[in-house]
């Protein structure tokens, strides 16, 4: 490592620089060489960002249409009962041989009728093995109606890969979850963890995609190819 | 004439006769520009929007030094190692010494625009390093030993049966595949899956930098960063000092309009904001995490107050994408780490105004990029004021002396009457030398035909007139 004198000189100069730099006054910012100033726009996101129901259902037949877009699989449902049949169909159908998880109050009652080796994510683990299971279950820190968003941080949905590593994700979500837009998604980030940050925040708006071949969509690209959300 | 203006001229006119470039770029682009638009049209005012996220970065960069601290102390109080460079070699230097410092024998990189200015796959690669691009378009030009095309899409310029006999030729693994994209995807996921696990150290750049929660926040659709920041045991993102946006809350606007002008998209599929290496009781993430801060050069452009907003740059492409002349041109004929508009009005101040002064002569003025730009950077206005500074740091004497000829001329009607009588005479005389070298007004009539002067001028046909 360089030694700490020159780090510190090299910070001193760069912000130096920015100092110096600033001294000269930028012109007021948005407006076009010549132009005029537009109306006063506050400091409020939402007020500009897409329309959200205001209503639970309205937010989430959203949350549904939005899954639908992104080819995301979201199942709403009335019980934790319905969640363990939807998640053993869901192991029948693929046929999971390994499934990882992380214990949480969601997985804890919907997980046990898998009956499958269990991988615990928030106990130490192996990469390897991670990379073997079928499926990574976890719980999540809400959905985002208007942009079809689930929010998971490490802290909440069992590290940092089980949410990307294996080809499927399953999310366990309660409806009351639910949060209209990105700016109550931020809201609430803030409210629970305000410094004691989780060290990753993720927003997963459906499964991993590419279109870096001829612009054309491919899913699962080197995250998971499938996301499913059961929401009880 | 430096060696960037005849690469790029000589570039610019085989590209632009080339129709099958011209008929690739334009089915690329023309999905994005209706996604963008229904994108667009959902926000309940775009126009307010954007003004609000000038106003954001207007405010992120001029107070950036106090940012730019806050950002670094909220990061080194959960235990990130945070490094300055002045310029691109400091920045190699810090890298390289992280990656001998832990002995590293392979990278796994996610897409960063940064490392491209800095040159630092070569230099690890030098250093005896197995470098690995992440990104899938990334790989495909890293495998074809190419720059990226384009800012967002940087193999936007390639055939899916291009990319299939590269794959054949240079991937490991089953090779039988089809021209199929999703086939094609599934081999490069296959070729990178082990090379995440055993990569010892991850690279990635950054989109947007939190001074108020000290986070990195990290825009993609793939997957490849998560998993990069997720697994090596060492992590290290590259970030130039003008990335920093004042709060955690200023995301929920910069994300959808990122993704919106991007690629058409309301929010890309993973953004992630990073806080901290592997924190006490986490099971997974890299035990140490290591930012560099780059200047190379930034500081200069701050100190343009004029040009001042072209740091507000999310490098979101749209630019490029609205860009008649990126779009004729290309991207590699650019020649630069950063393409389309935004690249011809910053890369004079990164690299020199006067060998790259000719970019903002590029440029037909449409205002197509001014008008698309989701942070309201004044791009064509830019590309004149590069211009106008470059003509007044070197003025070009040939040009001068052409004008005071041209003036001495017209101001005087004898010699101006007389010039037009010789230039009628001798004019038949150039359709001979036409596009010769011989041709005095060469550059002019190669592509173009020279009008014949009128054989009676108006001051002629007037005095006519009155007889």
């Amino acid at each position: 490592m360089k030694n700490a004198e020159t780090n510190l000189s090299e910070r001193e100069k760069i912000l130096g620089r920015i100092r110096e730099a600033l001294k000269v006054e930028a012109h007021v910012p948005g407006v076009h060489h010549g132009g005029a100033g537009g109306p006063p726009v506050g400091s409020n996101a939402r007020t500009w960002l897409p329309v959200v129901g205001a209503t639970t259902d309205e937010q989430l037949a959203l949350f549904a249409k939005n899954s639908a877009e992104l080819k995301t699989d979201f199942q709403l449902l009335s019980s934790a009962e319905e969640a363990r049949t939807a998640i053993v169909a869901l192991r029948d159908k693929e046929n999971w041989k390994r499934v990882a998880l992380h214990s949480g109050e969601l997985t804890d009652a919907v997980c046990p009728p898998l009956n499958l080796p269990f991988l615990h994510t928030d106990k130490s683990y192996a990469a390897p093995e991670l990379e073997q299971c079928d499926v990574g279950i976890s719980e999540c820190d809400a959905i985002i109606a208007q942009t079809g968003s689930v929010l998971v941080t490490n802290r909440s949905a069992g590290g940092r890969a089980l949410s990307v590593l294996p080809p499927h994700h399953v999310v366990l979500a309660r409806r009351k979850q639910l949060v209209a837009d990105l700016p109550s998604a931020f809201e609430l980030l803030q409210k629970k963890y305000a410094d004691k940050w989780p060290s990753m925040i993720s927003f997963i708006t459906g499964p991993s995609r590419t279109g870096d071949i001829e612009r054309i969509l491919v899913l699962g690209a080197h995250g998971p190819k499938k996301l499913t959300i059961l929401c009880f | 004439m430096s060696t960037f203006v005849s690469q790029f001229k000589s570039a610019a006119s085989v590209m632009t006769k080339d129709l099958r470039h011209r008929r690739i770029i334009r089915t690329a682009l023309r999905n994005y520009e209706i996604v963008r638009d229904k994108r667009k049209a959902a926000f309940q005012s775009w126009e307010s929007a954007r003004q609000l996220a000038a106003e954001t970065k207007w405010q992120a960069v001029n107070h950036l030094d106090r940012h730019l601290e806050q950002f670094e102390a909220k990061l080194k109080s959960r235990g990130t190692k945070v490094h300055w460079a002045s310029n691109a070699a400091q920045a190699r230097e810090i890298v390289l010494q992280i990656v001998a410092d832990k002995k590293a024998k392979s990278v796994i990189k996610s897409k960063t625009m940064t490392s491209e200015e800095i040159h630092l796959n070569h230099a690890l690669e030098d250093a005896g390093l197995r470098v690995v691009e992440s990104d899938l378009g990334e790989l495909i030009v890293q495998l074809r030993h190419e720059a990226p095309y384009h800012l967002v899409f940087p193999s936007m310029h390639l055939t899916r049966d291009e990319i299939r006999e590269l794959f054949q030729r240079e991937l490991e693994g089953d090779k039988n595949y089809s021209d199929d994209p999703e086939e094609l995807t599934m081999a490069a996921r296959r070729a990178l899956r082990q090379k995440y696990i055993t990569a010892d150290v991850g690279i990635t750049g950054a989109n947007f930098a939190i001074a108020e929660t000290g986070m990195v926040s990290i825009t993609e659709n793939e997957g490849n960063a998560r998993l990069t920041a997720a697994l090596p045991k060492t992590m290290i993102s590259l970030i130039g000092i003008e990335k920093v946006l004042p709060k955690f809350s200023d995301l929920a606007l910069f994300l959808p309009m990122l993704a919106t002008m991007g690629a058409g998209q309301q929010i890309t599929c993973y953004n992630t904001m990073y806080s901290g290496p592997r924190q006490p009781g986490e099971t997974d993430g890299p035990e140490e995490w290591h930012v560099v801060l780059l200047d190379n050069h930034r500081t200069e452009l701050l100190a343009d107050a004029e040009q001042r907003d072209a740091l507000h740059c999310i490098r979101c492409g749209a630019c490029l994408n609205v860009c008649p002349i990126f779009r004729n041109v290309g991207g590699h004929t650019y020649n630069t780490t950063y393409g389309g508009p935004v690249g011809s009005v910053i890369t004079p101040h990164l690299r020199g105004l006067q060998d790259w002064k000719h970019l903002s002569a590029a440029s037909s003025l449409c205002g197509a990029c001014t008008e698309t730009c989701p942070v309201k950077i004044d791009l064509h206005h830019h590309l004149l004021h590069n211009r106008r500074n470059s003509v007044k740091q070197k003025p070009p004497l040939g040009e001068k002396f052409a004008f005071k000829f041209f003036a001495f001329g017209a101001s005087r009607p004898g010699l101006w009457k007389f010039g037009m009588e010789m230039a009628r005479l001798f004019q038949p005389l150039q359709t001979i030398v036409h596009r010769t070298p011989l041709d005095p007004v060469k550059p002019w009539t190669q592509s173009r035909e020279l009008p014949p002067l009128a054989q009676e001028s108006f001051k002629d046909w007037w005095r006519n007139r009155q007889k």
